[in-house]
């Protein structure tokens, strides 16, 4: 049995590639609603847009849609830094700062929302 | 033993120079494949930061709409929203294009030359939609 384990990398990137294709999917489908919620206001102003993500439903699809572009953005960005940033070290710091700064995004997202 | 040494060398085939990357012709499935790569990391480096601060704009206050829209009316904006409405519909047009691959939908060689193609159509028609809006035509 191999116990040597990778410090940056996929693992057994089953689930990583499973969960990008379904984040994709959730994201396809969030864009359709916001595409369709937009067309469906009558005119585009602080009123009917703030008013689009004051009801709970657009507030729940599009913090579910927010999770899934964090994951999906994680998964993308380290398959791209596992591909062309060979140091370790490097790579790592990289992934690092990768993650402070979705974790910062997202939660300055929830703020936002949080606020309407 | 004699002839083993006069073995011409083989041919090595390595992984093609950052150089060279102008010169080497990719098929179009090549051509969507790395646009999928660049576009994502667009999106992430500046799709994700600027399209939060406009939405944060956007939904804050009136005054804060105002600015809002004083921001995106700037040309310059203007030009980084259209780059980043071309990363989001390339992305989403070639992402579903591998979803079907991956479900084995065309995965013929001329199929997916088609549907390759078909991508790089699609996305930068609707970016021009995208573009015509930005700029005023309607």
């Amino acid at each position: 049995m191999t116990t040597r384990r990778i410090v940056v990398g996929a693992h057994y990137g089953t689930r990583g590639w499973m969960l990008q294709r379904i984040t994709a999917i959730v994201l396809a489908v969030y864009t359709l609603i916001l595409l369709g919620a937009l067309f469906a206001i009558p005119e585009f102003t602080y009123g009917t847009w703030s008013g689009l993500f004051a009801a709970v439903w657009m507030k729940v699809a599009t913090l579910v849609a927010l999770l899934a572009v964090l994951y999906h953005a994680w998964v993308g960005v380290r398959d791209i830094f596992m591909d062309y940033i060979k140091p370790t070290g490097v790579r790592l710091s990289l992934q690092v700062l990768t993650v402070v700064a979705l974790m910062g995004y997202g939660l300055w997202a929830v703020i936002v929302l949080w606020r309407i | 033993m004699a002839e083993l040494a006069e073995k011409k060398e083989r041919p090595q085939f390595r992984n093609i120079h950052v150089t060279q990357i102008l010169s080497y012709r990719l098929p179009p499935s090549g051509i969507v494949s790395i646009l999928h790569r660049v576009s994502g990391a667009m999106l992430f480096l500046v799709g994700f930061p600027f399209i939060l601060y406009l939405f944060d704009q956007s939904v804050t206050s009136e005054i804060a709409f105002e600015r809002f829209e004083t921001v995106v009316a700037h040309p310059l904006a203007k030009l980084v929203l259209l780059g980043l409405a071309w990363a989001y519909l390339h992305h989403f047009v070639a992402g579903i294009r591998y979803l079907l691959i991956e479900l084995h939908i065309g995965i013929e060689k001329p199929g997916m030359h088609t549907s390759a193609i078909t991508v790089l159509a699609v996305s930068l028609f609707l970016t021009a939609l995208v573009a015509l809006k930005l700029f005023g035509a309607f």
